[in-house]
């Protein structure tokens, strides 16, 4: 077993470590079990993660006690929803350290946060024959939405390629530059893979050609400290699910002066300012881009996500699931022979471990565990490009959070002997 | 312990009945569910109406390739009208395992393949009787 935060044990100088074991009474979803009894081990948290009691208090607050629209009404309750919804926004701009909290725009997840940027920014600012610049580890989100732009600009798309090993390769990366892209997009941290790209790096280099540079920060935000000013990037965009928020909730941070200087993405209620018949007059950022009522609920439980994480530590979140994907790779090779383990080594990668057995479909994996209670991800997690460029249909992933302790990966490794004994029989 | 994976349906899987191809079709199909990577092509070989031999390949799931597997040995020898009249609950008796909803893609694709090959092959009749047909093409939405 990995010396993996014996409560109360560590007397070193180190940041502070989470303990796991103790926060997993913050979890109630995983005192339940499943239809065959097994108590819930859930290896699926790139997919969604579980939620913490603040966050379902926090939700379940605001439809009790003060259900009522923002920014309208007059009377106590809506402002209590306003101040709370308001609050998000500054909470949210502490945890990626952005400096405007009125640069934080509200969206449904990191997919709606993109479509906004690629037909806001995209429709105005690429033209024919510019160039986009993405790369091949991308999810579907930060791919599809930028087809749509070149198909309809005229522009083009160039792709980093990775290494077998699932690392960008950068060499390429800079030759790609020389194009002259009006913007390069990636991912902060690989959904299959688990690589965490050297955003930072990659952000000064796309500068110094000349482009502008939004990250998809999904399965980041989550698991590490983010810091967008340190990074230096253009627009960051991110889930709530994933980050113990509720779904339905997300957010899109750009420097303001690109918000300012965009048009809306959708129109309606709360984000103009004047309206006529014949034309209206747009509302200031980030309301600009927040047309008809949100998921106020939602939004309010990912302030209530973002306090816990901070309560926590970024820090050690990131230490924590490193861990275990080191964990991860060193015991499942062992107790689970000839299995296939995809992405770079445990210290490129953050708490993601894809992989297969021979011979077996992912989903035939997936099912056989799911009678032991164990969640993981089959399939090609929405990234079909990546699973070509390694040739492969589907894989099976297991993904880590705050929650996740080694026994786990244990049960894991079980249940895969488990399905390799069935098929072998 | 395990409903989904009895020993036939492994068995099925590890040695697929009439996996392979036949050198002149009469009919085929690739069928795909995008969703898992599943991937099936069927091949039938029809006269006078019925269906003489079948073949198939492809690569998935234990549950596709096993449901591929008896319905090709099931319509060997059936006539193009019984095996256009096949419902998915005749092929989900056929595999008699219980199917969760996740996996109904998985066990049907077979099927849903067969019936698109028997529609082209009907549309290309069709044509060549100067009336014209669209091509179907066999999808499911992907996920993510």
């Amino acid at each position: 077993m990995a010396e993996l935060a014996t409560t109360g044990s560590s007397s070193q100088a180190a940041p502070a470590r989470l303990d796991p074991y103790r926060l997993r009474a913050d979890f109630p979803i995983l005192a339940t079990a499943n239809r065959f009894g097994k108590p819930l081990v859930y290896l699926d948290s790139a997919a969604t993660s579980l939620k913490p009691l603040a966050v379902i208090e926090a939700v379940d607050g605001y439809n009790r006690e003060y259900s009522s629209n923002i920014h309208r009404g007059i009377y106590e309750m809506a402002e209590r929803a306003t101040g709370a919804y308001e609050e998000t926004r500054v909470k949210i701009a502490r945890l990626i350290n952005a400096p405007d909290p009125q640069a934080i725009v509200f969206v449904r997840n990191a997919t709606e946060a993109i479509n906004l940027v690629a037909y806001s920014w995209g429709r105005r600012n690429i033209g024919r024959g510019d160039t986009i610049v993405l790369t091949e580890m991308e999810h579907h989100a930060n791919l599809v939405p930028w087809q749509l732009v070149v198909q309809e600009m005229d522009g083009d798309l160039e792709f980093v390629p990775i290494t077998d090993d699932g690392i960008l390769r950068l060499e390429v990366y800079e030759v790609l530059l020389h194009l002259r892209p009006k913007l390069v997009a990636f991912t902060h941290v690989s959904n299959m893979l688990g690589t965490v790209n050297p955003v930072r790096e990659m952000t000064e280099m796309a500068h110094a050609a000349g482009a502008l540079v939004l990250i998809d920060g999904a399965q980041a935000v989550p698991h590490m400290p983010v810091d967008v000013q340190e990074i230096g990037a253009d627009f960051y965009v991110f889930s709530g699910h994933k980050m113990l928020g509720p779904t339905g909730s997300g957010a899109l941070w750009a420097r303001r002066e690109l918000l300012d200087a965009m048009p809306p993405f959708m129109a309606g209620g709360d984000m103009i300012r004047e309206v006529h018949l014949r034309r209206s007059e747009w509302n200031e950022v980030p309301y600009k881009f927040e047309a008809g009522t949100p998921d106020i609920a939602a939004q309010i439980g990912m302030g209530a996500a973002a306090d816990y994480l901070m309560g926590l530590g970024l820090e050690a979140v990131q230490v924590h699931e490193q861990e275990l994907a080191r964990y991860a790779l060193d015991v499942l090779p062992r107790e689970v022979p000839g299995i296939e383990l995809y992405g770079p080594a445990a210290e490129l990668r953050g708490g993601v471990v894809s992989f297969n057995l021979p011979g077996i479909h992912p989903h035939d994996v997936a099912q056989i565990l799911d009678r032991s209670g164990i969640c993981i991800r089959a399939g090609h997690h929405c990234t079909m490009p990546l699973h070509e460029r390694f040739d492969l249909a589907a894989t099976a992933r297991a993904s880590f959070n705050v929650y996740t302790v080694p026994e786990e990966i244990d049960a894991l490794a079980v249940g895969l002997r488990e399905v390799v004994r069935i098929f072998d029989r | 312990m395990d409903d989904l994976y009895r020993d036939y349906i492994l068995e099925h899987y590890r040695h697929p009945h009439n996996f392979g191809v036949l050198e002149a079709p009469t009919a085929s199909y690739e069928g795909s569910n995008p969703l898992c990577g599943d991937r099936i092509t069927m091949m039938l070989g029809i006269s006078d109406g019925i269906v003489r031999e079948v073949a198939f390949t492809g690569r998935g799931c234990a549950i596709s390739q096993a449901s591929a597997s008896l319905l090709t040995d099931e319509i060997k020898g059936k006539t193009v009208e019984e095996v256009e009249a096949m419902t998915p609950d005749d092929l989900l008796d056929l595999i008699g395992i219980e199917i969760s909803p996740a996996r109904l893609k998985c066990a049907l694709l077979s099927l849903d393949t067969v019936a698109h090959a028997l529609a082209d092959e009907a549309g290309e009749k069709a044509e060549a009787g100067g009336s014209a047909s669209a091509k179907s093409q066999a999808s499911s939405p992907s996920q993510g």
